[in-house]
């Protein structure tokens, strides 16, 4: 692990030497070990131990220059902080970043925990376990092709040329098990299910096992669906990873560059159904990854998006937020551009609501357990997705697996389109969110 | 090869060498003395194969964005690999340290992972021979690439220029961007059974991102060209034609009807086109799926897999295509691999360890993104050869079907299934290109999708691509001539 404080001092001794008055440095060091197996064997295992920082310079004339480098001892630092000095002659003229006001405001407490890594033997052993039990759980369980359990500890830093000084670290781990089934004339079926915790003894590998083969073995029997629209039910997760396709709804640096689906005055606007509201949360208590505060040293905190379907708030940098006159949330990343991402959202009903419609009693209701291809799939510009997905059609409560389909539309029409927000919310990799009912979308099958 | 003997005790003079770190600011054959000891020390411990991978990388992005530069980005680092065989497992151990204890470090632990420990001080540590350095950089001229692309003014200049070429041609700009990328990249591979490799490449690319917005109407279009080994792509980059190309697209698919949903004949143009068979088919040919067992070609060599109209090459050969290489990112010269013939499955994408768990010979396709990932099976220049058909003749056997002009991106699942995004495309009505199409999906299982390729037009057109996948992200080159599926299935409203 870099010892930052070494590096402070050798980036104010290289940059006095410079004479280079105005800089910050953001950086993390990471240090991890995943091993996967294959039917009972180790495949591979992978460690790996890497540092990187990038600085920013500000010139005489006052814009500035960035680098990033992963070669962090005395040299690199130097040709770093020389070859951002050189950059900064290029920077743009216009809305020159500076630094955060809030670089050093008082951060929240944020739950971190470090662990001391298990031995790769314990990953072995437990990989091995998980996926004899998962080929143990159903005869059509042929193979169990994306398997993986890595450990990681990492450490992120930030100090500037005023003082600011900002640190903090912790180690995660996390599996995930994804199945393949082979039976004589049906297509192949997969499903898979992932957990993340902060050590080992915390990890919920027995429920990921659960959790992957009821999902493998409710997706054997399948039927083509029949094209056309349908109240759709989304999983957490399919929800979340929608909002999080969208995001540039709610990014202030898009809004400015013109490529969002908001503007500046969309605030205040009905976007929603009023059942819903959505945050961004950093140090939301089921967090694995919390962090106090972001590329620029501002601290992060919990940010409305939407509130009661209302557009409530935007993702700022410390730039957005003078821009627009607004507060820094915490939100940026360090870059010769800053740019704007979210950390953790929470999305909620607020207990409000409708609750009639229930999975146990739905009838021609499409679940959607989870969506692929958003990478390919989505038109963030334009409002619309046309995503494959991972699901079942239910009747009358039954669940039936759908063979291969894609679900279409607007993202903007899809949230005034709500009929109901579950009041029980569940936790998934990128925030915690309960099912969200939308109605009249489109779904293609056969 | 690896040599078991003459062995030397104490590492010998030359580990004494090898511990004075050779300079990290370039790769070569000063690196000769540390990596062979190195290796030596592996083999030693017990290892059946170790593998030393070095990088430097200089990298620099830049953004125009309307009238301004609002963005220069360089990125330099440095770092290592150590790959370790026991058997048909491995491990895979990455550092930034380039010393020589820090590269011992990562041996010592990538050793432990697989139950070895580095021998005692007295022990008896064979010696391990590397050929004389192949050298591609030297052998190829490349030692002045770096010095001689474009600098960071000439970067701004040009991408002005680009982006005030499209507004000039496109209507209802909300946006337009012109970014490039240049990636400067030293390789040094060092390996117990003797290879001893360097290369430079020098990988640029250039694109537009244009969103037009008329009231609700939105539409938005990327375009992307890139270029291996070729200093002067920045300067001698013509985008005049690239601007217009975009703003056309833009402009018809501003006002495109959403597709109606169902299955249809699709005619696919050339160039990125070939992302289809790059998802659908090529990756069910890397090894690493035979591995997995989530290709359903697995035992399929030497059978029929596809339309008796369809061949298809994997190569990393073609000038300064994306996707060449001189070597792949284990020393081994790249290729040209015949994958099919008039449908006839011939061969698989393989590296190192997927040769040693398959059986599959290496094809010169072992590639990484960098030095914190180990090699896998990757494509390289991948494209359907051209057939025989002219480009009319496919129109003329469609009476209503979707022209999908400009691909999107896709992906393909475990289980053989993909989808692609089509970003521009065309209702087809008796032969003829109507009306613009817009939120298309394709939709399909590889098997069955590469029965359905009937006709293939003259035109073979390549494009510049960025494939992501178990050893990160990789350049790679996508194509095909025009081709006509007889029916899938196409996802929309």
């Amino acid at each position: 692990m870099l010892n930052i404080d070494t590096i402070a001092s050798q980036a104010k001794d290289i940059a006095g030497k410079l004479n280079i008055s105005k800089y910050d440095v953001s950086g993390s060091s990471i240090d991890s070990t995943s091993a996967q197996v294959d039917q009972g064997e180790p495949k591979q295992v992978k460690a790996s131990q890497r540092s990187s920082v990038t600085v920013r310079v500000w010139n005489a004339d006052g814009t500035v220059g960035i680098t990033s480098t992963s070669d962090t001892d005395e040299a690199g630092l130097e040709l770093a902080l020389k070859t951002a000095h050189e950059a900064s002659a290029f920077g743009a003229k216009d809305n020159i970043p500076d630094f955060s006001p809030e670089a050093t405001a008082a951060l929240a407490d944020a739950k971190h925990e470090r662990h001391d890594p298990a031995p790769v033997s314990t990953l072995l052993e437990k990989l091995v376990a998980a996926e004899k039990e998962l080929l143990d759980a159903h005869e059509a369980i042929e193979s169990v092709p994306y398997n993986g359990l890595s450990q990681t500890d990492t450490q992120r830093f930030y100090f500037n040329s005023n003082g600011a000084v900002r640190s903090e670290g912790g180690t995660y781990i996390s599996t995930y098990l994804y199945t393949k089934t082979a039976q004589e004339g049906r297509r192949p079926r997969s499903a898979g299910a992932y957990r993340v915790a902060y050590g080992l003894e915390q990890l919920d590998i027995d429920g990921c096992i659960k959790e992957t083969a009821e999902k493998t073995i409710s997706h054997l029997d399948y039927e083509k669906i029949e094209s056309g629209k349908y109240t759709v039910v989304f999983s957490p997760e399919a929800f979340l990873s929608l909002v999080g396709a969208f995001s540039n709804m709610f990014n202030a640096q898009s809004i400015l560059d013109n490529r969002s689906l908001s503007t500046a005055e969309s605030l205040g606007t009905e976007v929603a159904k009023s059942t819903l509201s959505i945050y961004d949360d950093a140090l939301h208590s089921a967090n694995v990854g919390a962090t106090t505060f972001d590329g620029e040293g501002t601290p992060t905190r919990r940010v409305p998006l939407i509130e009661k379907g209302v557009l409530s708030g935007f993702l700022h940098s410390s730039g957005t937020a003078k821009r627009m006159g607004a507060e820094p949330t915490g939100h940026a990343n360090m870059g010769a551009k800053i740019t704007v991402s979210p950390h953790f959202y929470h999305i909620t009903g607020n207990g409000e609501g409708d609750q009639s419609l229930s999975l146990e009693t739905a009838d021609n209701v499409v679940y959607i357990d989870e969506l692929s291809a958003l990478h390919a799939g989505v038109q963030a510009l334009q409002g619309s997705f046309s995503l494959p997905f991972d699901g079942w059609l239910i009747k009358n409560g039954k669940k039936v697996s759908v063979e291969s389909a894609t679900v279409a539309g607007d993202f903007r029409e899809v949230l005034k389109a709500i009929v109901q927000v579950d009041k029980e919310e569940k936790l998934s990799p990128s925030g915690v969110a309960p099912h969200v009912w939308v109605e009249g979308l489109s779904v293609t099958g056969e | 090869m690896v040599v078991a003997a003459p062995v030397f005790k104490n590492a010998g003079n030359r580990a004494d060498k090898a511990k004075t770190a050779p300079t990290k600011t370039r790769l070569d054959g000063s690196w000769e003395d540390t990596l062979s000891t190195l290796l030596g020390l592996g083999r030693s411990a017990g290892a059946d194969f170790i593998e030393f991978f070095l990088e430097r990388v200089n990298y620099i992005s830049c953004l125009a964005e309307d009238d301004a530069i609002t963005s220069i980005s360089p990125s330099i680092s440095t770092g290592a690999g150590v790959r370790v065989f026991l058997g048909k497992a491995d491990c895979y151990v990455s550092t930034n340290d380039l010393t020589f204890n820090g590269l011992k470090l990562a041996l010592e632990k990538a050793l432990s992972i697989m139950g070895l420990q580095l021998p005692g001080p007295n022990a008896f540590v064979p010696e391990v021979y590397l050929e004389p350095l192949r050298d591609y950089a030297v052998l190829r001229g490349k030692e002045d690439w770096l010095e001689n692309c474009s600098s960071m003014k000439e970067m701004g200049d040009v991408l002005l220029g680009a982006n005030d070429a499209i507004n000039k041609k496109a209507t209802h700009v909300q946006s337009r961007r012109a970014s490039y990328f240049r990636d400067w990249q030293e390789v040094l591979v060092a390996a117990s059974d003797g290879v001893f490799a360097r290369d430079i490449r020098l990988t640029q690319s250039v694109g537009y991102s244009l969103l037009c917005a008329d009231g609700d109407n939105r539409s938005s279009i990327n375009k992307r060209v890139g270029s291996t080994g070729e200093p002067g792509f920045l300067r001698d980059w013509k985008y005049d034609g690239d601007a217009e190309e975009v703003a056309e697209s833009a402009g018809k698919m501003l006002y495109a009807d959403f597709v109606e949903s169902g299955t249809y004949p699709v005619i696919m143009a050339n160039e990125f086109g070939g992302v289809i068979f790059h998802e659908a088919c090529g990756h069910l040919l890397e090894t690493t799926q035979i591995e997995r067992k989530t290709t359903p070609f697995m035992d399929k060599k030497g059978e029929k897999i596809a339309h008796e109209s369809l061949t298809a090459w994997d190569e990393g050969v073609s000038p300064n295509a994306f996707g060449t290489i001189d070597m792949d990112d284990e020393g081994m010269p790249a290729q040209r691999t015949l994958l099919i013939e008039n449908g006839i499955l011939k061969n698989f994408i393989s590296d190192r360890a997927g040769s040693v768990r398959t059986g599959h010979p290496r094809t010169g396709s072992g590639r990484r993104q960098g030095y914190t990932f180990g090699a896998a099976s990757r494509m390289r220049n991948t494209y359907i050869a051209p057939g025989e058909y002219k480009l009319q003749e496919l129109f003329d056997s469609v009476e209503k079907g979707i022209y999908c002009k400009k691909m999107g991106g896709g992906s393909v699942g475990p289980t053989g299934e993909f989808n692609f995004a089509v970003d521009e495309a065309y209702l087809i009505e008796n032969g003829k290109v109507t009306k613009p199409l817009k939120g298309a999906t394709l939709i399909g299982e590889a098997t069955e999708i590469m029965q359905k390729i009937s006709m293939c037009s003259e035109d073979l057109g390549l494009a510049a691509g960025f494939c992501g996948s178990i050893s990160g992200s990789v350049y790679v080159t996508v194509g095909q001539p025009h081709l006509k599926v007889d029916s899938i299935t196409v996802g929309g409203r």
